[in-house]
């Protein structure tokens, strides 16, 4: 099985619930070109991202090519031990992937 | 009666033998810890492995964040693998170096007696491609880099235990020391010039870092970067901004340099992969 491409992490604090996520993407923005061959690297960025927990969503973000590679996103919601936390994510080339974890 | 004095004393100069000492690898590490030592003692010696951290206090409160979930491991797990990868005769990475993970990135870099040369963990990598009829990664960064990463993370904790025992070895160590010493480039200045006389002082928005456990935390993720780099990538970043024409990775003069780094930091712990600004 090939590894997730997520990497997601969660921890009580308080009547909160931190999350941090690591996404291992290319996040190409369409602007570069390849030095070599002179030709544009197509674009390659992730569009959208959501986190739910419990199947409600507690946020969701539309990304663009002006997101860094290997983008990092780390937030609170107000929430509790137990919480099934998915994050998935879409991107312009129509690739996904998710992660679900539970808040310990 | 002036005259005499002045006499005795031009022979006493001129008698006095010239007396060329050098001081052993131990002697200078002694000396190089206690100007550390002297110049910040609030700082445990200890916790120059940490780089400018160990200076700047929101820095550190930040770095501390970025270790909790930090950008190296995406690295570690490529390191993993293309370790775990089978070359094209069978072989693998596991098959060029001993069974035991944790123990391998502590041995480097170390001298060779036979072919005396130094012997560094980012050579071992690329030679054992080669060996094995596999083209060899880059040098600086990317693959070799992730090998890296994932060999430091498995050594944590262990210890620097480089040290020269052989006349052959000390030659070696004496080019490094050179090196360390001695100005370069359009702005004259020597590694020492930075990284000892003036650690821990501005350099616009940053802090010089200690040489003191330089080697320790390598391959390092520069936020600069935006990726992974090894220690000869960071040797010519520097030689670069003392606008100096920087070596190759790998050439003698950077083998020998990282030599005479891992021999001052000798019995300093392994905290590689690091991450840095």
């Amino acid at each position: 099985m090939a590894k997730s491409s997520i990497k997601l992490r969660t921890k009580k604090k308080g009547d909160k619930v931190q999350v941090k996520a690591l996404i291992k993407h290319p996040m190409e923005t369409g602007l570069r070109k390849n030095k070599k061959t002179g030709k544009p690297i197509p674009a390659h960025y992730i569009t959208d991202l959501t986190v739910e927990a419990n199947g409600k969503a507690v946020l969701t973000a539309n990304w663009s090519g002006s997101i860094s590679k290997n983008p990092f996103l780390s937030f609170n919601y107000a929430g509790k031990s137990g919480d099934k936390v998915k994050l998935s994510w879409k991107d312009n080339t129509g690739k996904s992937d998710m992660l679900e974890t539970a808040v310990k | 009666m002036k005259k005499l004095i002045t006499s005795v004393a031009l022979l006493a100069v001129v008698l006095s033998p010239v007396i060329t000492v050098q001081a052993s690898p131990a002697e200078d590490r002694e000396a190089f810890r206690d100007y550390f030592k002297k110049n910040t003692p609030s700082t445990d010696l200890d916790d120059y492995i940490n780089g400018i951290y160990t200076y700047n206090k929101d820095a550190r409160a930040q770095w501390e964040e970025i270790e909790e979930f930090p950008p190296y491991e995406i690295a570690i797990d490529n390191g993993e693998e293309l370790w775990g990868k089978t070359f094209k005769n069978g072989k693998n990475f596991a098959s060029c170096f001993s069974e035991d993970l944790s123990k391998i990135r502590g041995k480097y870099p170390y001298h060779d007696e036979a072919k005396d040369t130094i012997v560094t963990l980012e050579g071992e990598i690329n030679k054992c491609l080669t060996d094995n009829g596999e083209k060899p990664f880059k040098w600086k960064k990317g693959k070799i880099a992730a090998v890296s990463a994932y060999l430091a993370f498995q050594a944590r904790g262990g210890k620097i235990v480089t040290e020269p025992k052989t006349d052959k070895a000390v030659a070696w160590y004496e080019k490094g020391k050179a090196f360390f010493y001695a100005k370069r480039g359009q702005l004259n200045l020597s590694c020492a010039d930075c990284h000892v006389y003036s650690a821990s002082k501005w350099i616009r928005g940053d802090n010089l870092g200690p040489a003191l456990g330089h080697p320790s935390h390598f391959p390092v993720y520069r936020s600069k970067w935006n990726s992974m780099g090894t220690l000869h990538r960071r040797y010519a970043g520097c030689n670069k901004n003392i606008r100096a024409k920087p070596f190759k990775a790998q050439s003698d003069e950077y083998k020998a340099l990282e030599y005479f780094q891992a021999v001052m930091s000798k019995g300093m712990e392994l905290n590689g992969p690091g991450a840095r600004k």
